[in-house]
């Protein structure tokens, strides 16, 4: 089992995911620091990503697209905020239609020749996970979720 | 363990559906009543083809589903994609379980990847 806990906590907008893999913290660390690497996770099979720019600095970017089934084309970017190799990175991650989350990535080796990652994805903001939602407007989809809710009830 | 029929590519779809205005008013009319794609296409400032294609965004997301009635095309929302789509660490949870996998497999492949050449 490659994820062992994943923890959601609506009230600060966190979801926690931890991952033990059977492997180094630098081979760990080189999923993140490759582009080609990256791009056989980062998007499933449906939707492969192509990094274009791979600047994993403090300030740098990553930019990169993802190809749906029917050749249309969705890009992305990070913001890279820090980075200590292997032991870790945050960004701010967003596309042109969902407002920026914030993640960290915690690379930790553990006895045995495991390494255990921590991801903690951040909502910034309420609004910004009203908005990716699509509540962000007068007659909000969640006044329409709770009267359906209303009704089947 | 979660397990959930909803697939990333999906979800992906979703937010990009809810990304636009007219088409997160579709979804909300449309989930109180069925409406036809003409009768949409009276209510926004936009041609009748441009409804229609926002309805399409909107059936390939599963937000919406489209069923013929003699010459109409009506529109109803899906319930259920609403829901889940509300249920958002609930779909981050299932993309980066997603990724952990592919990661996980790679690494089995590699346990010990060297840098990029």
């Amino acid at each position: 089992m490659t994820v062992t806990s994943v923890h959601k906590d609506p009230r600060t907008r966190t979801m926690t995911l931890t991952a033990e893999f059977t492997a180094s913290a630098a081979g760990v660390w080189q999923l993140w620091a490759d582009p080609r690497r990256l791009e056989r996770w980062w998007g499933p099979p449906t939707h492969p990503a192509t990094v274009v720019e791979h600047d994993l600095r403090a300030g740098g970017e990553v930019t990169y697209f993802v190809t749906g089934p029917d050749g249309e084309r969705r890009s992305g970017w990070w913001r890279v905020l820090t980075v200590t190799p292997p032991a870790g990175l945050e960004f701010e991650m967003g596309d042109p239609d969902i407002p920026p989350l914030l993640v960290r990535v915690r690379i930790e080796e553990q006895p045995a020749g495991r390494t255990r990652m921590v991801v903690v994805t951040t909502f910034p903001s309420a609004d910004a996970m009203d908005q990716l939602i699509g509540m962000g407007f007068e007659q909000g989809l969640s006044t329409a979720v709770s009267q359906i809710d209303a009704v089947l009830t | 363990m979660v397990v959930d029929e909803v697939e990333p590519p999906v979800l992906d779809a979703v937010f990009h559906a809810l990304a636009d205005s007219t088409r997160r008013d579709i979804v909300v009319r449309t989930l109180r009543d069925e409406y036809s794609v003409s009768a949409l296409s009276r209510l926004y400032p936009m041609t009748f083809a441009a409804v229609q294609k926002h309805v399409a965004v909107l059936e390939r997301a599963a937000l919406v589903t489209k069923r013929r009635s003699g010459r109409e095309q009506l529109v109803t929302g899906n319930v259920d994609t609403v829901r889940r789509a509300a249920r958002l660490l609930d779909q981050l949870e299932l993309v980066w379980r997603d990724r952990m996998d592919r990661f996980g497999d790679i690494l089995a492949e590699d346990p010990n990847p060297g840098a990029p050449a």
